[in-house]
């Protein structure tokens, strides 16, 4: 069985002995203690998990641990510059859009990824990225709202 | 409100609660408090009143502190001010709401507020957290005892300026005399003190009218930990040396175990199996070698035939359950004649509605960490009951309570599904096993599967009616799901109203409003019914039949500023629903649109007008109403539990449909705020217009009349 020996998370290197089969999310929460990125569903359908590989959003469920080996992974824990949040993070806080948060962490890292690429999106268009995340409480209208929120922050200040 | 109506509500049952445990005699020696807070001002507050605590011999000052306990609050040599209260942070945001409250009352900064919360060693006992009572119930002890600590710093600090207290203001953290300006910080006021104070019954309260804190919106009070990941949640705790359980799940429900051979597993290095009757389960140093284990178990099960989702609404209705217990105790309510009523009625109508099982399917499923000490037991689980989990562990393991410590981090969610132990027990029972701590989370699968669901419901409603379109006859039935919200809010002199227990196939439990969503979907549905049977506008009908001002307010706020009277485009329907339950108001109306072509029925528009006596954070309301409303959404247009054999055939979120965010429609709230009434809580009754008010537009747009929850999970056929 091929073994995964090192992880690059948020820009450190970890030295880890992992199964390569093993599964990305619980690498991080079990080995590295990183327990900002949730178990929802373990089949990529709730979204609780999502990491950006390469600055790209993916179910950390469903990811073989061996395939990410060679990638940049940021976790929920590395969006933060010093003692500044992310904008996304930022404007999670100032629109109140969580209730119990479990959802927030994913719901943060899918929402870095869409503006990462756009960010000129519609509500509809926010809405339609954000589909695969699942939030229970019924904050989504508030969500959106942030990410919007972010969009112009972001924009304004060319991050 | 006609007499009837209160007594009914006065009495009804909270089913599907499992029972209390005898009250708790909280017995600590107030020294003992002292060495574990360090000095300064402890406030107690009892649940009895105060002449009752002195007959009983509890005097302020003594050794021992009294027994009835609520709540209590610190405030120590730094000015932090620290609040113990059994309740339990889920989502709902009262470590907020409860932190407004003490910062209001007692004049310090909302930093300085720590409260912990059901903590089973450190916080006074308490039922659980549900049923809509934090805000009613803990919300006014902890302003009684914030009051109280205020008052006892103004004492403190006239007699350390010998001066009138009269002079003495509370404000910001400090006394200051408004004679010769002078202040005080509370600080230095309980530096060295050791002083306790039981609640004055007599304390008067700052009325609502006059809130400065409370009353104004509040972000989540330690909101930074959830965005940055930093939030440690039940499933998120860890010890040294921890391992992973997991549990062999039977091949259906009420299976028992015919053959096992765990061999293979008990072979994999780290690995430890356990066989006890029915469990089976393993503990492993990582959730990858847990699962692994599992599967390489080989079981052989025992099963009984059971019915399907199909057989479902006949089967509750051909099966009758009456006993005593919290769960199947009937109810009853007869008023007037509702036979003389039907025998002179000019229009009768008789309608069946019916609910499905559906699961509450929170994001963070049930977790617990165990760890033993000897004999004493420790765990962390995600619950709405840290001393019911408590009473579980110590009937399981043949434990004095004492012996057992349960904290309830503040988990992700559990809308009434997470009052029972059953993962804190199979923690504890593998950590004995392992002699190491161990940590059970349970998989989405296994959630939807062993949890419990929100009852399925069979109800039969009839009435008697004139042609002006006045009620003057009531019937109604509820089979299996239980009498919350089951009483009529009309005025309608001649009622018959039961709840029928039946033996449900599936194990079912409380879950978010009970059964007051299923009671008012079918009620509010019928009186759509009726108003269309003579021809009246629904929200004419309803207040023709309604007295009750706090309702008629809430459905004549709603249809205001929904645009009740406006057109509507083709193929577009306006519906609206509402009623009342634990204290809270609502009205709701719908805007749909149907697609003839294709079925699809898309919720365009809901508007929520609810009323609840004063809000006390009015942002942390209107999250409340908005997340009810697309929770509500769910089980209104497709979420349904599928079974048949004893098994869960949709239980995973590829197979359960829950609201994405393409589901959710414009929504709209209007707060009323009552300053004049006691605050209620918000969580539950904002559900219940939802669903009816969706089935009636549906019928308005589309002619079809649907009369059974989930109205359209494969979308809407049009004859």
């Amino acid at each position: 069985m091929a073994n995964v020996r090192q992880l690059n998370v948020n820009g450190h290197i970890y030295t880890i002995e992992a199964d390569a089969d093993a599964s990305l999310l619980f690498v991080l929460r079990d080995h590295l203690d990183l327990t900002g990125s949730k178990y929802g569903c373990g089949e990529g359908q709730c979204g609780a998990c999502t990491v950006l590989i390469d600055g790209k959003s993916r179910r950390s469920c469903i990811t073989r641990v061996g395939d990410v080996a060679q990638k940049q992974i940021t976790t929920i824990e590395g969006l933060v510059q010093g003692n500044r949040l992310h904008p996304v993070q930022q404007a999670f806080l100032d629109e109140g859009a969580m209730q119990c948060a479990y959802c927030t962490s994913g719901m943060i890292m899918t929402a870095v990824s869409l503006l990462n690429a756009k960010r000129d999106s519609s509500a509809a268009e926010i809405a339609r990225s954000m589909e695969g995340n699942i939030c229970r409480c019924g904050t989504h209208p508030r969500i959106v709202l942030a990410i919007q929120r972010a969009a112009k922050v972001m924009n304004d200040s060319k991050q | 409100m006609s007499e009837d109506f209160n007594f009914v509500h006065s009495l009804e049952p909270e089913r599907y609660e499992l029972t209390a445990p005898p009250a708790y005699h909280f017995d600590v020696d107030r020294r003992e408090f002292f060495r574990f807070l360090g000095a300064g001002v402890l406030i107690v507050c009892v649940l009895k009143d105060a002449r009752a605590l002195q007959e009983s011999g509890a005097k302020q000052g003594g050794t021992s502190l009294p027994k009835e306990i609520g709540a209590w609050l610190h405030i120590g040599e730094d000015g932090s001010v620290t609040v113990y209260t059994g309740k339990v942070e889920v989502g709902q945001n009262i470590r907020t709401s409860l932190t407004q409250a003490v910062a209001e009352e007692l004049h310090v900064p909302v930093e300085t507020i720590h409260l912990v919360m059901g903590d089973t060693k450190l916080t006074p006992y308490d039922q659980g957290t549900f049923g809509s009572r934090t805000t009613p119930d803990m919300n006014l002890q902890l302003r009684k005892v914030a009051a109280a600590a205020r008052d006892t710093l103004i004492v403190l600090a006239a007699a350390q300026w010998q001066v009138d207290r009269k002079r003495l203001t509370a404000a910001d953290g400090k006394i200051t005399d408004s004679e010769s300006k002078r202040t005080v910080e509370y600080a230095a006021l309980v530096k060295g003190k050791q002083l306790t104070e039981t609640l004055p019954a007599d304390d008067p309260l700052i009325p609502a009218a006059q809130w400065t804190v409370a009353g104004q919106p509040l972000p989540k009070v330690d909101g930074r930990d959830f965005v940055t990941g930093k939030h440690r949640y039940p499933s998120d705790q860890k010890l040294p040396d921890m391992l992973y359980g997991k549990v062999l799940r039977p091949a259906s429900f009420g299976a028992t175990l015919s053959s096992l051979d765990t061999q293979e597993a008990e072979r994999m290095p780290g690995v430890v199996v356990v066989h006890d009757g029915n469990f089976v389960g393993l503990a492993a140093p990582s959730t990858e070698i847990a699962s692994r284990a599992l599967s390489t178990i080989r079981a052989e099960w025992k099963s009984q035939p059971q019915i399907s989702n199909k057989e479902l609404f006949d089967h509750l209705k051909k099966n009758p359950a009456e006993g005593s217990g919290p769960t199947d105790s009937p109810f009853r309510h007869e008023t007037g004649s509702v036979d003389k009523a039907f025998a002179s009625a000019d229009h009768r109508l008789q309608q069946t509605y019916t609910t499905n099982y559906i699961a509450h399917a929170p994001l963070e499923p049930r977790v617990a960490l165990a760890q033993w000490s000897g004999d004493d037991l420790t765990v962390w689980t995600g619950t709405q009951r840290p001393f019911g989990v408590r009473a579980e562990l110590a009937q399981a393991f043949h434990l004095p309570e004492e012996r057992i410590r349960v904290l309830m981090p503040d988990m992700g969610s559990a809308y009434g599904g997470k009052h029972t132990g059953e993962t804190a027990i199979e923690a504890a029972r593998l950590a004995r096993a392992a002699k190491s701590p161990v940590k059970v989370m349970w998989t989405r699968e296994e959630e939807f599967t062993w949890a419990y669901f929100r009852p399925a419901a069979v109800i039969d409603v009839s009435s008697a009616m004139r042609k002006d379109g006045k009620i003057t006859g009531w019937e109604f039935h509820n089979y299996n799901s239980g009498a919350a919200g089951i009483p009529t809010f009309y005025d309608i002199e001649n009622q018959r109203i039961e709840f029928h227990p039946a033996r449900s196939p599936l194990r079912q439990g409380s879950y978010r409003a009970l059964a007051a969503t299923a009671n008012h979907f079918a009620r509010e549905s019928y009186m759509d019914e009726l108003a269309h049977l003579v021809k009246m506008d629904p929200l004419e009908f309803r207040l023709k039949n309604l007295k009750n001002e706090r309702l008629r307010a809430v459905f004549e706020a709603a249809a205001r500023k929904f645009g009740w009277e406006q057109a509507k485009p083709k193929d577009h329907g306006f519906g609206m629903g509402g009623g009342f339950e634990k204290g809270g108001n609502v009205a709701t109306c719908a805007e749909v649109a149907v697609d003839r072509k294709s079925g699809e029925v898309k919720v365009v528009r809901l508007v929520t007008a609810f009323e609840c006596g004063a809000i006390v954070n009015p942002d942390g309301l209107r999250n409340q109403l908005e997340g009810a409303n697309i929770m509500a959404l769910g089980g209104a247009l497709f979420e349904a539990i599928e079974f048949a054999d004893g098994r869960i055939l949709n239980g995973r979120f590829s197979d359960y449909r829950v609201p994405r965010f393409s589901d959710v429609p414009a929504i709209e709230t209007v707060m009323i705020d009552r300053k004049d009434i006691p605050s209620a809580g918000a969580g539950e009754s904002s559900l219940l217009g939802v669903a009816p008010a969706i089935a009636n537009a549906i019928f308005d747009a589309s002619g079809v009349r649907l009369r059974s929850l989930p109205l359209v999970p494969n979308g809407l056929k049009i004859a």
